[in-house]
C-alpha cells in the first residue's frame, strides 16, 4: 500500500497535541500523522505529492447543518440579492433590484423558451420591502408559468398564468398566506407551505421541495469541494425508500467528494414508526452516506413569525408562532431514541422552544440517564444565557445559525426580537464559557455553503448593514474554525473519525490558497478544493 | 361538481380518531373518504375492510380511508380524482395542526369545497392543556377557529367545566356533547349551521340536535322556562314534518319556515348553571 506524503506551506491540525504541521502522510484514505518529513518517513518509502506545497491544509470542513436541495436548486434561475457560486464554479451576480430580477429571469426564460421558469434566492427586503407582485413577473412573461422561491424559502411569487394554472387567479379568496391586491385577485406572493407547494408544482418545483434527485445530489457535492467541505449534512430529509436508494447509489459512486449525513424528519409518521425506520437506516448506513439519526422540528422561523418565542414575543407585535410537534411526541420520539442511542437533531429557534426541549430532557434524563445522547440543539438562535447553562449540564450541543448575523441581523434589530435580543442570537461565546460544544451553520440553501464565511459570521457578528450586533457574542477565529471542524464532528458524532488531520482519522482535507488564521478576512480565503478519503478534488478541475 | 370537506380538529387524544371510526360506521351507503396523518390507531374493523393499497383502505359500502403522511395535498388530489368520487370527504387533521389554516387551504384546491370546521375538546385534558402555557394559544387558536365544537368524554369528567372553558376560548361557538355528534351534524355545511354569537359574558352556546320530528312548542316552552337560557335560534322538523325557524330571547319565542338549507338544530345560549 503507498504511503503519500503531502508537504504543505502549513497545516492546521486541530489536534490540540500537535496544532501545526509541515507534513501530513496518508496511506489507503487514512491519515498516518501529521509532523514533520522526518517524523513521517518512518512509515515506509512515501511518494512525495507536492501540489500541496505553497497550500494551507485544514481538516475537512464539515457543515453540520444543510440541505442537498442546495445541488438541485441550480437548475433553476438565481435571483438573489447576493453574488453566489453555482456547482460549476460560475458566480452569479446579485439581483440588486427588482429591475435586475426581471432580467435575470428574462435572460433565463430565452434558452428555455417553453417554460415554465422557476427561479429562487429572491429577497426583497433589501428592495426597499417593496412586494413584488405578478404584475413584475408578467413583465417576463405573461404566457410561460413563473414562480420564485425566497431566500426564506418561506414564500414564493408566481407571474398571472402560474396562478391561472394552480386555480388561484379569482376573486374571493380568503386565506392568510395569500395576499390580495385592489382588484380583488391574488397579488402573485404565496406564503408557507400550505399554498406555495400547490402552486410551486405548475412552475417545476417538485412536491417535496426539501428533496433533492441524483443529479441535485452531485450537485452539491461539487459545491462541498468550492467550499472546503468533505463532510455535509441532509438535515431534514423524509428518506423514503427510493431517496434512500438513490442516496446511498449516488454517494457510493466512485468520485463522490462528500460524506453525507441524514436525519430523517419527523413529520409524516407516528414516533414509533419514526423510531423503527430509522433503527433500520442506521444499519444500512455506509461510510459516505450515514444515516440512523433523527430531526425533530419544533417550530418554524424568526424572520416567517413562526419560531416560538417567550414573553415579551415579537418586537413588531406579531402573535407568537407555530409548534411542528406536540410535546407529548417529542418526549416519546427523545425517550425512545436515547434508550436506543439513536441522536437526535432538533429545529429550535425560538426561546420558548428551547424551553420545552429543556424541561422535556430534565424530566427524561432523571427517569432515566442516557451516556453521551448528545442530542444537538440546531439554530438554537435566541436561547439566553440560563438555557445555554441548563442545556450544558443536560449534555447537549448547540449548532447556531450564524449566518443570520449577517443576512437578517439587520431585520432581527428592527422589526423581529428587537434591539436587545438581537444581540445576544447565536450566542457562540456564552455557549462556550459554559462549555458546551458548538458547531455553525449555513442551512445551505438559505445561506451559502461557506464554512468559512459562516466562521467569518460568528467572529465578528457584522450585519449586512456593516453593523456589529453584539460584540459581547463574538468568538475567535481560532474558535470559529474549530467549529466548523471538531465542533461540527462532535455534534454529528464523528469525531472519532473526521475533523482533525492526526493518526487514524480519515485523510480529509480542506485545501486553501491562504492562511485561515492569520488572513485579515476569512471570506477572502480561496479554496483550492478537497481532499476526501485520500482521494483529491481540485475545484478547478470538477 | 365540487366535493364538500370536512376538517376535524383538536388536540392528540381529544378523540378524532374514535369520531372518524364512527363516522365510517355509520356512513349508511354514504361514501365517506377519510384522511387521517396515519393509520397509527385508526382501528377499522377487519371484516369492513376490501382492500389495502399503500396509503388506501377500501372499505365496505364506498368508504375509503388514506394516510397523507406530510403531504395532505397528494393525498387530497388522489381523493379527489378517485373514480368513482366520494360524497364527502373528512380531513383529521394532526393534533398540532391549526384547523383555521387547513381549512383554508384544502379551500383552495379545485374540485373541492370547505365544508366546515368541527373541533373536538376532550372534557378530561381540556383544562390541563389550557393551563400548558407552551399549550394555551394553541388550543385557543384551534378553538376558536371552530364551526362546531363537540366535547368528548363527558363520560368522565365533568363537560360544565369544558363548557367554560370554551366559552372564554372561544366564544359563541356552538358547543355539542360527543354522544350527539351525527354524520348528519359532523358533515353539515358551515353556511347551514348557526353563526357563532359573540356575547361578553362567556354565556355557554350549546347546539341542540334535533334531527327527529320534534313537539316544536313544548322545546320551545322548555327553552323559556329555563332561567340559564338566554336566547335562541335554530332550525327544527315539526311532527307534521315541517322545517321551522325557533327563535327565542327570554321568555318570548316566534316559530316561522325555515329555508330549506338551514341544518337541522338548536343554538342556546346560557348562563352557566350555578348549581
Amino acid at each position: 500500500m503507498t504511503v503519500t506524503l503531502y508537504p504543505c506551506r502549513k497545516i492546521i491540525t486541530m489536534n490540540r497535541a500537535r496544532p501545526h504541521a509541515t507534513h501530513v502522510a496518508v496511506r489507503d484514505g487514512m491519515i498516518l500523522g501529521a509532523g514533520t518529513l522526518e517524523e513521517l518517513s518512518g512509515w515506509g518509502d512515501p511518494v512525495i505529492d507536492d501540489r500541496f506545497a505553497d497550500k494551507v491544509l485544514m481538516p475537512g470542513l464539515i457543515e453540520g447543518h444543510c440541505h442537498l436541495l442546495e445541488g438541485a436548486l441550480w437548475t433553476k434561475c438565481y435571483t438573489g440579492f447576493f453574488d453566489r457560486m453555482d456547482p460549476d464554479g460560475v458566480v452569479h451576480g446579485g439581483c440588486k433590484d427588482i429591475e435586475a430580477v426581471i432580467a435575470r429571469l428574462s435572460a433565463a426564460l430565452e434558452k428555455n423558451p417553453e417554460g415554465p421558469l422557476s427561479g429562487w434566492g429572491l429577497d426583497p427586503i433589501y428592495f426597499g420591502n417593496v412586494r413584488v407582485t405578478r404584475a413584475d413577473l408578467d413583465r417576463v412573461s405573461d404566457s410561460v408559468p413563473i414562480g420564485i422561491m425566497h431566500a426564506s424559502g418561506h414564500i414564493m411569487n408566481f407571474n398571472t398564468p402560474a396562478l391561472e394554472a394552480a386555480g388561484l387567479l379569482k376573486p374571493g379568496l380568503n386565506h392568510p398566506g395569500i395576499p390580495l391586491g385592489d382588484d380583488g385577485l391574488p397579488t402573485g406572493e404565496l406564503k408557507g407551505p400550505d399554498v406555495m407547494t400547490p402552486a410551486g408544482v405548475h412552475v417545476g418545483f417538485g412536491r417535496d421541495m426539501l428533496a433533492s434527485d441524483a443529479a441535485g445530489m452531485r450537485a452539491f457535492g461539487k459545491l462541498c469541494v468550492r467550499a472546503g467541505v468533505t463532510t455535509a449534512t441532509d438535515l431534514a430529509a423524509r428518506l423514503d425508500e427510493n431517496a434512500v436508494q438513490t442516496m446511498l447509489r449516488v454517494m457510493g459512486e466512485p468520485n463522490y467528494p462528500a460524506r453525507i449525513v441524514c436525519h430523517r424528519f419527523h413529520h409524516g409518521v407516528t414516533p414509533e414508526d419514526l423510531i423503527a425506520q430509522v433503527e433500520d437506516l442506521r444499519d444500512r448506513s455506509t461510510d459516505m452516506c450515514r444515516m440512523g439519526r433523527i430531526k425533530v422540528i419544533m417550530d418554524g422561523s424568526i424572520q416567517g413569525f413562526s419560531a416560538r418565542v417567550r414573553a415579551p414575543g415579537y418586537y413588531n407585535g406579531a402573535p407568537n408562532g407555530l409548534w411542528y410537534i406536540t410535546p407529548e411526541h417529542l418526549e416519546t420520539i427523545l425517550r425512545e431514541a436515547f434508550a436506543r442511542d439513536l441522536q437526535v437533531h432538533t429545529h429550535t429557534n425560538g426561546d420558548e422552544a428551547t424551553q420545552l426541549l429543556i424541561e422535556t430532557m430534565t424530566t427524561i434524563l432523571s427517569d432515566r440517564p442516557a451516556a453521551d445522547h448528545r442530542l444537538t440543539v440546531q439554530h438554537c438562535q435566541l436561547a439566553d444565557q440560563a438555557q445555554l447553562a441548563r442545556l450544558s449540564k443536560l449534555g447537549a450541543c448547540v449548532n447556531f445559525f450564524a449566518n443570520h448575523h449577517y443576512y437578517w441581523g439587520d431585520e432581527h434589530y428592527r422589526l423581529t426580537v428587537g434591539p436587545e435580543r438581537a444581540e445576544r442570537m447565536n450566542a457562540a461565546r456564552t455557549a462556550l464559557d459554559l462549555g458546551l460544544t458548538v458547531g455553525l451553520h449555513s442551512d445551505a440553501p438559505i445561506t451559502p455553503l461557506a464554512p468559512l464565511f459562516t466562521a467569518w459570521a460568528a467572529e465578528t457578528r457584522i450585519t449586512a448593514s456593516g453593523r456589529v450586533q453584539g460584540a459581547h457574542e463574538c468568538i475567535s477565529r481560532a474558535e470559529a474554525l474549530w467549529a466548523i471542524t471538531m465542533g461540527a464532528a462532535y455534534t454529528l458524532k464523528i469525531e472519532q473519525e473526521v475533523g482533525s488531520i492526526e493518526a487514524g482519522k480519515r485523510a480529509d482535507f480542506a485545501v486553501l490558497d491562504a492562511d485561515p488564521e492569520t488572513a485579515d478576512d476569512l471570506r477572502d480565503i480561496g479554496v483550492w478544493g478537497t481532499v476526501q478519503g485520500g482521494r483529491i478534488f481540485e475545484a478547478a478541475a470538477l | 361538481m365540487t366535493l364538500p370537506l370536512t376538517v376535524l380538529g383538536g388536540y392528540l387524544g381529544s378523540g378524532k380518531t374514535t369520531l372518524v371510526n364512527r363516522l365510517l360506521r355509520a356512513a349508511d351507503g354514504e361514501r365517506i373518504a377519510v384522511l387521517v396523518n396515519d393509520f397509527g390507531e385508526l382501528a377499522v374493523d377487519a371484516d369492513l375492510i376490501e382492500a389495502e393499497d399503500g396509503d388506501i383502505i377500501s372499505l365496505a359500502g364506498g368508504c375509503v380511508c388514506c394516510s397523507y403522511g406530510d403531504d395532505l395535498m397528494t393525498a387530497l388530489l388522489q381523493i379527489r380524482d378517485m373514480d368513482p368520487a366520494p360524497d364527502k370527504i373528512v380531513l383529521e387533521a394532526s393534533g398540532i395542526a391549526m384547523p383555521g389554516a387547513i381549512g383554508a387551504s384544502v379551500g383552495l384546491v379545485p374540485g373541492i369545497a370547505l365544508s366546515s370546521i368541527v373541533v373536538l375538546a376532550d372534557a378530561v385534558n381540556l383544562p390541563k392543556l389550557l393551563a400548558n402555557s407552551y399549550l394555551t394559544d394553541t388550543i385557543e387558536r384551534q378553538l376558536a377557529a371552530a364551526d362546531l365544537i363537540v366535547i368528548t368524554k363527558g363520560d368522565l369528567a365533568s363537560a360544565d367545566v369544558a363548557r367554560d372553558l370554551i366559552a372564554r376560548a372561544a366564544q359563541g361557538r356552538p358547543v355539542v356533547d360527543g354522544a350527539e355528534a351525527s354524520n348528519n351534524l359532523i358533515l353539515a355545511q358551515r353556511s347551514a349551521r348557526p353563526m357563532p354569537e359573540p356575547h361578553g359574558a362567556f354565556h355557554h352556546t350549546k347546539l341542540l340536535s334535533c334531527e327527529e320530528p320534534v313537539d316544536i312548542e313544548e322545546i320551545a316552552k322548555g327553552l323559556a322556562g329555563d332561567p340559564t337560557v338566554v336566547r335562541a335560534k335554530g332550525c327544527v322538523l315539526s311532527r307534521t314534518g315541517e322545517r321551522t325557524l325557533l327563535q327565542l330571547s327570554g321568555d318570548n319565542w316566534t316559530l316561522s319556515p325555515a329555508p330549506s338549507e338551514a341544518a337541522l338544530g338548536v343554538v342556546v345560549i346560557a348562563v352557566p348553571d350555578a348549581s
